[in-house]
């Protein structure tokens, strides 16, 4: 995996189309007020009960890399898209054209698994 | 009333364990063979070959699978039940602090044997009680028939709503494990009744109801709210472990509690024993209380929870205890139990003076006559002035 370190590197340009992360209907499991929970609210040895619920829980906070993408190289194999471990590829038309930042945890498995080195990991930037 | 087979057997510790397990035949049992354990494996072993239990067996590479294996099969929702000793007990370590943290309600027989090193192979508690915190229920059997009894009764506990606690229960290595030993047994159909179906909580195998185990609590999350919520299903397993003994007792005529006192109500001298040193211990009561001297005993069965109001009004009236301890709390004032009973009793008024006894390490025999010197040893402190010096007391040390 190549890291580049340019200095004043820029995040990736925003999705066209970012994808929708607020569900349609409400979390049957409501944990919007857990901070305030004591011992017996939570679940037997702190189960997860509901699926899919990253997809209203911003998971990408620790991410110290970003990839890149540039999409003219992507030949639209698709190995990134299979090997994310946080379905994080976003693909159109066949072909890589952005990360859901918000769920990118910068592992660079994307970028050392693309065979036509499509994809690159840079210094994320906080803003 | 009780209903058991009228036939009493000969066996060993280890078969007596092995048959509880093939009349519970739990789902899955996952383990691995270490003295002085190995005989119950290998019995269970030849169960499931035999197709005396419906039993998955999964064999592994070490205890640490072993004990991540029972995880896995009891977070999928099965019954799931293992045994170990010693090292095997120490190289779990990590992962019974995560099946008692999922709260998976796991039941698992521990030999006792010593730690290394110098390496030993026979009978001590240093393995289980270097274990007292990892959050399962630990009860302590004296005699084949408890380790019998107890495997039974701690699914039931292990499985209660108001627990949902991992239970490991213990029989001393050799002594019991490898000695052969009387054994009454209820028939299999009376085991299934009362232990009942398995009832899985948010089970991982539930593919219409799909669950996370063991999340990353977050940066600021609620480890903090789990363990509170650990220590008072703790709390509650007092009347638990109490109620199945209760309830036992119908089906099969023996009596059990969180403590077995012996010989107490009168006592002004009394011990306090772990495992199959009570029974030792019973002998040289009653001798010394023929030459008068009131002497009594408690036996430990329940060490976590351990029932500290019960041992205060147990021996809030006796004048000197001494604890005798078969495992070293190294650099403590005393062992394990010793520091359980001396802070037991510090509420007394009078309170008793609590003295620190060692023996039986490694497998070092302990004979009666050992026990009559620790209740000398008691009489004398009882009749001094002065409170006697708390320091350790060996039984059956060789001196320098």
């Amino acid at each position: 995996m190549t890291v580049e370190k340019k200095a004043g590197a820029k995040r990736p340009a925003p999705l066209k189309k970012p994808r929708a992360r607020k569900p349609a209907h409400k979390p049957k499991w409501d944990i919007s007020d857990v901070n305030s929970w004591g011992p017996e609210r939570h679940e037997l040895g702190a189960v997860i009960i509901e699926a899919g619920n990253s997809t209203y829980n911003e998971t990408g906070g620790w991410r110290s890399l970003v990839p890149i993408i540039e999409t003219e190289k992507c030949d639209g194999c698709m190995l990134c898209y299979f090997y994310c471990p946080d379905s994080s590829i976003v693909v159109e038309d066949g072909k890589a054209v952005g990360i859901d930042l918000e769920h990118c945890k910068g592992c660079g498995i994307c970028a050392k698994e693309c065979p036509t080195k499509a994809i690159a990991m840079q210094i994320d930037v906080k803003e | 009333m009780a209903t058991t087979e009228s036939e009493i057997l000969a066996v060993t510790g280890n078969e007596a364990v092995a048959e509880a397990m093939r009349q519970i035949d739990p789902d899955v049992v996952c383990a691995y063979p270490i003295t002085p354990q190995t005989e119950i494996v290998q019995i269970y072993a030849q169960f499931v070959a035999d197709g005396a239990v419906e039993t998955e067996f999964v064999t592994v590479e070490s205890e640490h699978s072993a004990m991540s294996a029972v995880v896995g099969s009891a977070a999928g929702g099965a019954r799931t039940m293992t045994a170990t000793s010693s090292q095997g007990f120490a190289l779990m370590w990590e992962v019974l602090f995560i099946a008692a943290s999922y709260r998976l309600p796991v039941v698992m027989t521990t030999v006792n044997r010593a730690l290394s090193g110098p390496i030993n192979i026979h009978c001590d508690h240093s393995d289980t009680m270097g274990g007292r915190d990892t959050g399962w229920i630990q009860l302590y059997g004296e005699n084949h028939q408890e380790a019998y009894d107890n495997c039974i009764q701690a699914v039931r506990i292990a499985e209660h709503m108001d627990v949902r606690l991992p239970v490991m229960h213990m029989l001393d290595g050799y002594v019991i494990s490898g000695a052969i030993g009387p054994l009454q047994m209820l028939h299999k159909a009376q085991v299934q009744e009362f232990i009942g179906p398995y009832r899985a909580i948010n089970p991982m195998l539930d593919t219409k109801k799909p669950v996370t185990v063991g999340p990353f609590d977050g940066l600021h999350g609620w480890y903090f709210e789990h363990k509170v919520a650990q220590n008072r299903a703790m709390d509650r397993a007092f009347k638990v472990i109490q109620d199945v003994a209760d309830e036992y007792a119908e089906i099969s005529g023996r009596h059990y509690g969180l403590l077995d006192p012996y010989r107490l109500e009168d006592a002004e001298i009394a011990i306090v024993v772990v495992g199959s040193t009570a029974g030792t211990s019973r002998m040289v009561i009653d001798k010394l209380r023929d030459k008068g001297v009131k002497a009594g005993m408690v036996r430990v069965r329940a060490f976590r929870p351990f029932p500290y109001e019960a041992y205060a009004q147990a021996l809030q009236h006796v004048k000197v205890v001494g604890v005798l301890d078969r495992a070293d709390s190294f650099g403590a004032q005393g062992g394990p139990v010793f520091l359980e009973i001396r802070a037991a009793l510090y509420d007394c008024d009078p309170r008793p003076q609590v003295l620190p006894f060692i023996y039986g390490l490694g497998g070092r025999d302990i004979f009666p006559d050992n026990i009559e010197e620790a209740f000398a040893e008691l009489q004398k402190a009882a009749q001094a002035r002065k409170p006697a010096s708390t320091e350790r007391r060996y039984l059956n040390l060789r001196k320098d």
